[in-house]
């Protein structure tokens, strides 16, 4: 938030020259307020926006949260233990990334919106993710030693 | 309504029609890419040629004899003595591992091949399938006529016949075909945003990373791709879909790869890759919330997840560089390095220096390896250039970095090759397509100015519709642009608008006519040249050389007679020294041990070598005491003339071993800054074990001692050998064998010692003269 709010008072700067600057500390207080109520509005409408997709959608970003949470508790647990059997690390987080991955392709391939997948039937898509996932996991067994 | 579904019954029976005849004319481009590849079994012999393709032949028999799993566990002490060298780790087994399978599913159809012989013909083989690969990569660039245009200019370009001829059995042979292949996949993703596509491609990847070290090429150029079209905001799912799984799957698959295995991800080859598999998802996210966003407020957004994004980003960079930043070489290997810096390996790595493939390339041999498609090329990145598609900009980008690559090193000629077939198919097809168009409209109104001319003329532009693409069409504008000027014929009747749109694509007949007949000529000129490097320049084997004299043809067959010898006349666990050149053809063919071979992975074992080589005798014989050494390998060409001898090779010895041992100085070896070996030569040279070996004796030979290589007679010409004794010297005295003396014993009366010493030199003066023609 601090960040986007210095990125926002940075581009003020820039736009309104020297003059403006010297009277922009009074202002700055109800800038800030005003950007940060944008930022209110702007979470707001995502979350909007984003209660309209559908749930099969809804379910796959779970499913890619849940993905990437891993992958990311796998990463601690290496900064704090160690990489000893690197290639066991390795593949449990590519497997995690890579699940993540494939199931945004798989979003994206079964979200209707995406005019360039129309004519591609859900069923297809999802059999191609199941045979990347088969190819993925045969992989990771393979590496995991 | 009638009239159009016939036609368009009509047009589905040429299209089918089309289709097999493609089907046809790329089988026969299979049968061209094979057969133009056999020059060197019907001129010379069914062998495998040069060094590195023994060793893979020696491997392949292993891999056939004890099974894959012997295979990956094979340690070999027959190489590297006395340190042995790690087989299965150290080798890209793709190669191997093909010849081995094909070996494998013809015996099991009781087909009783022999090893070498699928060897020798696994090259031809997958350059079949390498021109089938680049029609599938064209097609999907361009469409079929660049295609099959594509794929017959690869069926024959002259640097890829270098590496692929009948016998050349290296990495090389199924690796250009893995390359095509990956990026035809790559492509075929691309385009269809499928992830079956993705996951062969990935597959794909997975081969080329078996058979050469040049993947990291592929897993550099289609990240560079992803930026270009992230930058120039042509970011598609598609491209998400083609890259991000490929990133995944191709590092874990990479990484099965024993050479290769933590290396994916430890040196920064790959750190590209990484890279912009972050920012793929930081743009795939900005653009996803772009769609579900209204445009005002997304505009807020913007500042929040750039500033976001870019704060992740610096993280990891810093991440990367600190990790980077660790590692002594940053990181990358020296082959790698020289590449980015063109001087890095002159300045540091003599052995990579000095392998003559690894060098820049001179304009000749330009022209010699891809001949007229130099001249097409740039032709063909304009047909890219409109309209510019995703694919067409890939295949721009990979012709840019490609020609920057061969610039650099000789070697990597073979990685432009392909891209500079498919940019001259696309021109040439292109170009034809242009021409053969206005010829058909042009004839019809030539012949009468009636109706029906009008009506079939009519007939015509549909046809032409159908058979080019949208694509073509747009292209076409910018070539008509000056075509438009030059048309002066009245127009005698209103044309409806498409017709005038194009009229005006049409050039004049006999503009058209002249430039195929040129174009056709320039065809036959790269064929003729084609056939020719095929059949003369690239067909040697370089272990039997021929000569053409006024008396005849000359086969020097030296090599495998020395080989021979070894085999024969030395016991089985005997080592033997020779430059590090000869040391994949002795363990293959003499099956002896050898210090060093063409393997280079231990340098200061190769500098010990140089160092022996460059050192008096004495010196060289303790170090090759020390290292068990019975039998001295020297190849030497003064007699015939054979100009890649050990003694033009010895520069490098110098180096190398001075670059581990200082007192060997090349300065010492040098007279004013010049290799000589004639009376001018320094007394270090004159005295080093190299040229007592090589010039041992030769003056018997025609009693001036005449050097036909370095044109000169040698400055030393008698002299006797202490430590050494000649055990055998080939026909053309192209290889010289010695074998050290042994050790003497500690006695103190005189007598006794000069006894042994007389009845020794007897003995081996009863050898030579059995064994030398000389």
């Amino acid at each position: 938030m601090i960040i986007f709010i210095k990125v926002f008072k940075r581009r003020e700067e820039k736009r309104r020259g020297f003059l403006w600057c010297i009277a922009k500390s009074r202002r700055s207080e109800r800038m800030a307020r005003s950007s940060s109520k944008d930022a209110q509005d702007l979470f707001r409408a995502l979350w909007s926006a984003y209660a309209a997709t559908p749930t099969n959608l809804k379910i796959i970003d779970l499913y890619v949260m849940f993905a990437v949470f891993t992958a990311l508790i796998q990463v601690v647990y290496m900064a704090l233990v160690g990489s000893f059997p690197f290639n066991s690390f390795l593949s449990g987080v590519l497997s995690c990334v890579g699940t993540a991955v494939l199931a945004v392709c798989l979003r994206i391939q079964v979200n209707k919106e995406n005019k360039e997948f129309k004519d591609l039937a859900p069923e297809r898509a999802f059999a191609d993710f199941v045979l990347c996932n088969l190819v993925l996991h045969l992989v990771i067994m393979n590496f995991l030693g | 309504m009638a009239a159009s579904d016939a036609q368009n019954g009509v047009f589905s029976v040429r299209h089918a029609f089309g289709n097999v005849l493609a089907f046809f004319i790329l089988l026969l481009i299979g049968v061209l890419a094979f057969s133009i590849r056999l020059f060197s079994v019907i001129k010379y012999e069914s062998v495998i040629h040069e060094f590195d393709p023994y060793f893979n032949y020696r491997v392949t028999q292993f891999l056939t004899k004890n099974g894959i799993y012997d295979f990956w566990n094979w340690f070999d002490d027959r190489t590297w003595y006395p340190l042995g060298r790690v087989i299965g780790g150290t080798v890209y087994p793709g190669l191997t591992l093909t010849a081995g399978t094909l070996w494998w599913i013809l015996n099991s159809l009781n087909i009783p091949l022999s090893v070498e012989t699928v060897c020798v013909f696994t090259a031809p083989i997958f350059s079949a399938f390498a021109s089938w690969a680049t029609y599938l990569l064209t097609k999907e660039v361009k469409g079929a006529g660049a295609g099959l245009t594509a794929a017959i200019l690869l069926a024959m370009v002259p640097s890829y016949i270098s590496r692929s001829v009948a016998g050349s059995y290296d990495n090389e042979a199924v690796a250009i075909f893995a390359l095509i292949f990956t990026f035809y996949l790559y492509i075929k993703t691309l385009n269809t945003g499928s992830l079956f596509y993705a996951t062969l491609n990935s597959i794909a990847y997975f081969y080329m990373v078996c058979s050469w070290g040049g993947y990291t090429f592929i897993i550099n150029l289609i990240p560079m791709h992803v930026l270009l079209c992230i930058v120039t905001g042509r970011y598609s799912s598609r491209l998400y879909i083609a890259y991000a799984p490929l990133v995944v799957l191709g590092t874990l698959l990479a990484s099965l790869v024993p050479v290769v295995g933590f290396n994916a991800v430890m040196t920064s080859e790959h750190f590209a890759s990484f890279l912009v598999f972050i920012v793929i998802h930081v743009v795939a996210l900005v653009y996803y919330i772009k769609g579900i966003l209204s445009p005002k407020m997304f505009k807020v957004a913007v500042a929040l997840v750039v500033s976001v994004g870019a704060a992740v980003c610096c993280a990891m960079v810093a991440v990367l560089i600190a990790l980077v930043a660790s590692s002594p070489t940053k990181g990358w290997s020296g082959r790698s390095l020289s590449l980015l810096d063109p001087t890095y390996a002159s300045k540091y790595i003599p052995i990579i220096a000095s392998v003559s493939e690894h060098q820049p390339p001179t304009w000749p041999s330009y022209f010699m390896d891809i001949n007229v498609l130099a001249f097409l090329v740039p032709a063909g990145i304009i047909a890219c250039f409109s309209p510019l598609s995703d694919a067409s900009s890939f295949v721009v980008l990979y012709i840019v970095t490609s020609v920057y690559f061969s610039g650099v090193m000789v070697r990597l000629m073979l990685v432009l090759a392909p891209a500079a077939c498919i940019l001259s198919g696309i021109a040439l097809s292109q170009a034809f397509d242009v021409f053969t168009r206005s010829i058909k409209f042009q004839l019809p109104r030539l012949s009468d100015n009636s109706q029906a001319g009008e009506g079939s003329s009519e007939n015509v532009v549909p046809n032409d519709s159908v058979k080019t693409d949208k694509t073509e069409d747009t292209s076409k504008e910018r070539t008509s642009k000056k075509s438009k000027k030059k048309e002066k014929e009245p127009v005698e009747k209103p044309l409806s608008k498409s017709q005038i749109k194009k009229r005006l694509l049409v050039l004049p007949l006999e503009t058209s006519v002249i430039a195929i007949i040129l174009l056709v000529l320039l065809g036959a000129f790269y064929v003729v040249h084609s056939v020719w490097a095929a059949a003369e320049a690239y067909s040697a084997p370089s272990i039997v050389l021929t000569s053409h004299s006024h008396d005849g043809l000359h086969v020097f067959d030296d090599f495998r007679e020395a080989y021979a010898w070894l085999s024969h006349n030395t016991e089985v666990d005997d080592k033997v020294a020779s430059w590090w050149d000869y040391g994949y053809q002795t363990t293959a063919m003499a099956n002896r041990t050898v210090i060093v071979d063409n393997n280079t992975w231990n340098n200061t074992h190769i500098a010990t070598v140089g160092t022996a080589m460059s050192s008096p005798e004495k010196a060289a014989w303790e170090i090759f005491q020390s290292l068990d050494v019975k039998y001295v390998l020297v190849v030497f060409g003064g007699l015939v003339g054979y100009p890649s001898d050990d003694i033009n090779k010895f520069l490098w010895m110098v180096r190398i071993g001075g670059g581990v041992f200082p007192h060997i100085k090349e300065p010492d070896y040098l007279r004013d800054g010049q290799y000589r070996i004639d009376s001018m030569a320094t007394p270090t040279m004159l005295n080093c074990l190299m040229y007592k070996l090589s010039y041992y004796r030769f003056v018997e030979t025609d009693g001036k001692a005449f050097d036909r290589v370095r044109r000169t007679e040698i400055g030393k010409k008698h002299f006797k050998l202490t430590h050494f004794e000649e055990v055998f010297t080939t026909h053309h005295w192209m290889v010289r064998i010695y074998k050290l003396k042994p050790p003497k014993n500690r006695i103190r009366g005189k007598t006794k010692k000069s006894k042994s010493k007389t009845s020794s030199k007897t003995a081996s003066k009863r050898k030579e003269l059995k064994r030398n023609p000389f």
